[in-house]
């Protein structure tokens, strides 16, 4: 994809992001898939767990030791939205991400409806299934989210809407507003451009022509036009990220 | 031998069986009851009728003897036994179903009619029905009914009528009403094996159809009598299913076609380029690249199966369940703003025009799809081909018109000849002027499934030059939330 940034825009690979590791259930029963996955997730530094049938998936769930579950829809003995059931039933809140074939738009809101907390169809890009696993483990929202986001210089009011950097205020559209308060929400973190469509738009579907990235582009030459050190980055074949260049 | 009795057999229990058939059905019970209902109401009319036919004519003949008696009665106060007796004489001579008797005290017949009487009737004075004889036929008893008169000076007189005629009378009625229950039963029976033959015959024309559909002919359709009666509904109301179903399977199986025609195309080229880079390369970038390539071509696959689905979905109605009511403008101005940026960095201005609230049933979710299809084309066809050409313009409207929501993209790019324009929305057709841009040629075929899913259709018409790309929806009713 050719990159719609008019000036040295900042660019990171996907391996040079530093991580907390976290420690993931993966319950899939196609053990080619699940041990890709374990595969995948060690490598960038998580420790991941499978189970290949629901009610080994369930009992290892039960035990509460992990921080995100990948949860396959259609599983031998117990079918993935009735382990979601059970746990939400003994308040087991670990966050859930459904990872399955059926992508319509009415699967994913039966998904969500019985407890899940992100819904990825398959088949999918490693990338965006660790950006949506890394973004729901640290989700955890306190009781008084904070109400300015800092990242640098940069200062995001989510009460008065104001944006300033380095003391300045920066003028920003509605819609532009809402990009950058989710990306400094989850500042450190990869964002894939579906991610942006979801949570900013809210439309399910993928468009064909890089619409994102021409939104991601503008925010940019508003945030980061003029200014030394850059925080709004693209992540190669992955997303963007905000982050303050000595870490976030 | 043991054969013809098998077969006998075979033919005997196959019209068992036929008429087990018959009595089981719900034309036949239903017959059959009322049969029943009106044989036990004429039964009982006739009952009726013939008593009180009976108690009439006792009480006419009662009254006569009554008459009689009194009459003579008279005679005999007036005249004495002496003329009484040559009355009665006279009387009892005539041919006639009247009795008459006059006796001493003693029980000598003075004059009368009677043979014998039995014993006691003397005594009592009411009307009474006993039997007697003739004089001349002493073993044939009959049947009357008589009235005792005491006299002065001990003298009985007795009047009474032979009931031969009432006795004839009930006898008809009786004949009668049982030859009239019989035909009831038998008209009933026959009428009731009728109708249930053609109501049989109807049920059966319509399970063989059914057979023959479920066998797998499709086209088939249940027999319509055009007279407009219940089966005839049933069998519209069935056929309209019929039609329903198979334009499903006919969909299915269109998507199945495509699903082995396009995404062989596609898988063949993955491949070729897979084994190519086996073949020919040499260090690990240029694997990389093949790798690279293998994974753009699995997510156009992807992209194309996706659509496909969706399509599928979409004009099967099953995500009619999700419909909500949503304002059409909303969703323009918000795919607007998504694109604009898109659109500004072609090159493009866009316009937007929209009415005040256009309130749609359906789902928000695939109409803002269909309309971002749209714009996706839009921007794709309508690019500047020059740098230099920088006044073009997509117009987005959305606008309300007799009941409907006109929702319409219109550039100003090559268009499609109007020839094209109807195939332009048929699965996988990629006109010829479109073959160098990327896209899975479902875009359009996706729009128009989504505006029928909606009870609405694509329009496409020229925009001299360009594409004015409209879908056509139909406005919710105000009333609505």
């Amino acid at each position: 994809m050719p990159s719609p940034d008019t000036w040295t825009s900042p660019t990171l690979a996907a391996d040079q992001i530093a991580r907390m590791a976290m420690r993931i259930l993966i319950i899939e029963d196609d053990r080619d898939a699940a041990d890709y996955l374990v595969k995948a997730f060690r490598e960038v530094g998580h420790v991941a767990d499978m189970a290949t049938d629901g009610e080994e998936g369930l009992g290892l769930a039960l035990e509460a030791r992990h921080d995100v579950l990948i949860v396959d829809r259609m599983l031998p003995k117990r079918d993935g939205l009735s382990i979601i059931g059970a746990l939400r039933e003994k308040a087991i809140d670990v966050p859930v991400l459904i990872l399955s074939a059926l992508g319509q738009v009415d699967d994913r809101v039966k998904g969500l409806r019985a407890g899940g907390d992100d819904y990825l169809a398959k088949p999918y890009a490693f990338s965006e299934l660790l950006a949506r696993v890394e973004v729901l483990a640290r989700r955890r929202p306190g009781p008084n989210e904070e109400t300015v986001y800092r990242i640098g210089d940069l200062a995001l009011d989510r009460l008065s809407h104001e944006v300033t950097r380095g003391g300045t205020e920066i003028l920003l559209q509605p819609r532009e507003f809402r990009l950058l308060e989710y990306l400094m929400k989850h500042a450190g973190q990869v964002v894939t451009r579906t991610m942006l469509l979801e949570n900013v738009w809210d439309y399910h579907f993928d468009p064909q022509t890089n619409v994102i990235d021409v939104h991601i582009s503008r925010l940019r030459s508003k945030i980061d036009k003029g200014f030394a050190r850059p925080l709004l980055h693209t992540i190669r074949g992955a997303g963007y990220m905000v982050r303050d260049a000595k870490g976030a | 031998m043991i054969s013809l009795l098998s077969d006998s057999a075979a033919v005997f229990w196959r019209s068992m069986t036929a008429l087990g058939k018959l009595v089981r059905t719900t034309a036949f019970k239903l017959s059959f009851a009322y049969l029943l209902v009106f044989a036990l109401f004429a039964g009982a009319l006739l009952v009726y009728f013939a008593w009180t036919t009976r108690a009439l004519v006792t009480s006419q003949i009662a009254q006569t003897v009554e008459a009689e008696i009194t009459g003579l009665a008279e005679q005999y106060r007036q005249a004495g036994i002496r003329r009484l007796v040559l009355i009665v004489d006279t009387r009892s001579r005539r041919p006639g179903s009247s009795l008459y008797l006059v006796t001493t005290a003693t029980g000598e017949a003075l004059a009368g009619n009677v043979g014998s009487l039995p014993p006691g009737t003397l005594e009592r004075t009411g009307l009474t029905e006993i039997t007697y004889h003739r004089p001349d036929e002493a073993d044939e008893s009959r049947e009357a009914l008589v009235r005792v008169f005491r006299l002065e000076n001990g003298f009985r007189l007795l009047v009474g009528r032979d009931l031969e005629e009432r006795e004839r009378l009930h006898n008809i009625i009786t004949t009668a009403g049982h030859w009239s229950i019989a035909l009831v039963i038998v008209l009933g029976l026959v009428g009731g094996f009728f109708i249930t033959r053609r109501v049989l015959k109807r049920v059966d024309a319509m399970t063989a159809t059914t057979q023959t559909i479920m066998a797998g002919n499709f086209g088939g359709r249940l027999p319509v009598a055009g007279t407009g009666d219940e089966f005839d509904r049933l069998a519209d109301n069935l056929n309209v299913m019929l039609a329903r179903i198979e334009a499903l399977m006919r969909g299915l199986e269109e998507v199945s076609d495509n699903i082995a025609h396009d995404l062989k195309t596609p898988l063949t080229r993955l491949r070729n380029h897979a084994e190519e880079a086996l073949r020919t390369a040499t260090n690990e970038a240029a694997y990389r690249d093949a790798l690279v390539n293998t994974i753009e071509e699995s997510d156009g696959l992807i992209r194309t199966f996706n659509a496909l689905l969706m399509i599928a979905r979409a004009e099967s109605g099953h995500t009619r369940e999700t419909f909500e009511t949503f304002d059409a403008t909303e969703i323009v101005r918000d795919i607007c703003e998504l694109y604009e940026p898109l659109a500004e960095e072609n090159g493009l201005r866009l316009k937007v025009i929209t009415d005040t609230a256009l309130p749609v049933r359906g789902n928000r979710e695939l109409v803002s799809q269909a309309l971002s299809n749209l714009m996706d084309n839009a921007i794709k066809y309508a690019a500047p081909c020059s740098h230099g050409d920088n006044e073009r313009a997509i117009a987005i409207s959305a606008t309300g018109q007799e009941g409907k929501a006109l929702v319409a993209v219109a550039d100003s790019g090559p268009g499609i000849p109007a020839e094209d324009r109807m195939r332009a929305t048929e699965r996988f057709v990629r006109l010829e002027s479109s073959r160098t841009k990327p896209g899975s040629g479902l875009g359009l075929s996706l729009v128009a499934a989504v505006a029928r899913l909606h009870d609405g259709e694509l329009q496409l018409a020229d925009n001299n030059p360009g594409l004015v790309a409209t879908i056509v929806l139909p406005l919710a009713p105000r009333a609505e939330p």
